[in-house]
């Protein structure tokens, strides 16, 4: 007969390979359709491309050198790829302009939400998610409406008298940065609101006691409080922001390009497989170390707090 | 009460919140407004008419891709939440098992890369299918769409799961119900709100995806979204504005309900 030691063991094994059984199907979905693919990049980027598109099955890293260097056509001699570093260098620079223009524009109203009576919170926070939800490409459109020849700005500030030409602001970086500050903001305000709904106002009130300024209350008690909303919230804008594709092919148009569209054309016209290949596993990569850094801050704060 | 110091208050803070909420809705009720336009631009107003409304209904292009959308969106919200609800009960509730850190990467896997990315490793591996196979049809992009939805779908879901504990399922089996019956009579009535909480935001994110769509789709096989964007390279009329309005409308419907379940959640 068997002990008991050995039936509690036995029902534990059970539990473990029911548990396996019960989210195969969730994990096959996603090998097939998201991880697997993403394995197949890899080799893809080792390969030679087709005359047509798709690629011929012969080793190559021409696919990787030619993200940073480019063979000069008559004499054979490599040279860095100016056009792939600036579009590289145009992304980074977006991404992070993003990023500082969301918190500053999130962090006053996510506090500002946070330092609401409760009930009036929920109207603020629902007025905040509704364009979280709104289709991205929609929004995209909505800020084009505005920043047009035609647009509003252009419309108002010529009717006031102060401009007598629109001012051209479609196809600019500065568009981009406009768009994708509009359309990422909500992402910036939702954890920032996240972390300051619990700040402890003791606190503040223990910085007033000692003779601090708001501002040095603001630096010095309650920005280290939401450091962790901060934190999120800046990798939940630039993430997204480096490997943007429907902003800037709408608002930049084709001189403005970013990574994502940089990619885009390698499968289209640049008919480069290979080496669009080797441009999505370079934004791949910057973005896990992106997130590796946010695991770490993470994880030290939560090691000082907890 | 007015004079008194208010330790809570931080100069312009609220201004810059005023200017934010202002800036968040101008350019969404420009689209509306001029949606309404009887002119045929979306810059000079000509009266208010429903001209592009009707205009929009009578597109066979436009009425074929929102339909297209909406099979998409139904069946990949349907099987991403039926597995991700599979999932997320076999990933709560426990002491950490071996695998158990690996299941939770993996469900999340999607969130973590930019989408570009995974939208040309589909474009790869499905156009190889589709040589193979001779299959070109609305599979590929229903099983591309399931599998982002699937994370999705799980958050919510887990998130009302860790908020039971397990009593009552252990009371079901003592009273020999079998681990099926004891999920629909005790688990499933629980965890609805949950579910639902999930199938609206896999729902929602479906209907909404370009990136993914753009690249995995064949010819003929416009989504609303990425019908749009095709129109986007032409001379807009409000027509675009009117469909705009439509998605809105439905994309606030389902986040209302939605908002109004998970308050439900918090206030048990």
């Amino acid at each position: 007969m068997a002990s008991a030691e050995e039936v509690a063991k036995e029902a534990e094994r059970r539990d473990i390979r029911d548990r396996w059984l019960l989210s195969a199907p969730a994990l096959i979905i996603i090998f097939l359709a998201a991880t697997g693919p993403l394995l197949i990049v890899v080799i893809y980027s080792f390969l030679t491309p087709g005359p047509y598109g798709d690629v011929v099955w012969k080793f190559s890293t021409d696919g990787w050198l030619s993200v940073l260097m480019q063979r000069d056509i008559f004499d054979d001699t490599l040279a860095f790829a100016d056009a792939h570093l600036s579009i590289f260098w145009r992304s980074a620079k977006l991404s992070f302009m993003t990023t500082i223009f969301t918190l500053f524009f999130g962090f006053p109203t996510a506090y500002f939400i946070a330092t609401r009576p409760a009930r009036q919170r929920e109207i603020w926070l629902f007025l905040i998610t509704i364009p979280f939800w709104t289709n991205l490409l929609i929004r995209t459109f909505a800020i084009q409406e505005v920043i047009r020849n035609e647009g509003i700005v252009n419309t108002v500030l010529i009717k006031l008298g102060i401009i007598s030409q629109p001012i051209q602001m479609m196809f600019t970086d500065f568009a981009l940065m406009v768009g994708m500050t509009y359309v990422y903001l909500p992402l910036m305000v939702l954890p920032l609101y996240a972390s300051m709904e619990k700040i402890d106002f003791r606190l503040v009130e223990a910085g007033y006691d000692l003779y601090a300024n708001r501002f040095q209350v603001l630096r010095r008690v309650i920005i280290p409080l939401v450091k962790p909303g901060i934190i999120a919230g800046s990798i939940l804008v630039f993430i997204p922001a480096l490997g943007a594709y429907v902003t800037p092919r709408v608002l930049g148009g084709s001189k403005n390009m970013m990574l994502g569209n940089l990619i885009e054309l390698q499968f289209g016209q640049g008919r480069n497989w290979p080496l669009g290949s080797a441009l999505s596993i370079s934004l791949m990569a910057i973005v896990m170390v992106a997130l590796l850094f946010y695991v770490r801050s993470a994880g030290r704060q939560g090691g000082t707090h907890g | 009460m007015g004079s008194r110091f208010d330790i809570r208050r931080q100069t312009g803070f609220t201004a810059i919140a005023m200017i934010c909420f202002f800036a968040l809705y101008l350019p969404i009720i420009t689209v509306v407004v001029y949606a309404f336009n009887a002119g045929s631009s979306i810059a000079i107003w000509e009266g208010v008419s429903l001209r592009w409304f009707y205009q929009a209904w009578n597109n066979n292009q436009v009425v074929d891709a929102s339909i297209r959308s909406l099979q998409i969106a139904s069946v990949a919200a349907t099987i991403a939440t039926i597995v991700a609800t599979m999932a997320a009960l076999a990933t709560t509730r426990t002491k950490p098992y071996p695998g158990l850190g690996f299941k939770y990467a993996f469900i999340n896997q999607p969130l973590m890369v930019p989408e570009i990315v995974t939208a040309v490793a589909l474009l790869i591996f499905f156009s190889r299918i589709k040589i193979w196979t001779g299959y070109s049809g609305l599979g590929y992009l229903m099983a591309a769409h399931t599998a982002f939805c699937i994370p999705f779908a799980y958050l919510p879901i887990r998130a009302r799961l860790e908020n039971m504990d397990l009593t009552l399922e252990v009371a079901a089996a003592d009273l020999y119900a079998t681990p099926w019956k004891a999920f629909r009579r005790v688990t499933f009535p629980l965890l609805w709100p949950g579910i639902l909480a999930g199938l609206m935001l896999a729902f929602v994110i479906s209907l909404d995806d370009v990136v993914i769509t753009e690249f995995v789709k064949s010819g003929g096989q416009d989504t609303l979204p990425t019908y749009m964007l095709g129109q986007f390279r032409r001379v807009i009329t409000p027509e675009i504005n009117a469909i705009s309005t439509v998605f809105l409308l439905i994309s606030i419907l389902i986040v209302t309900v939605f908002f109004f379940i998970s308050r439900k959640k918090d206030q048990e």
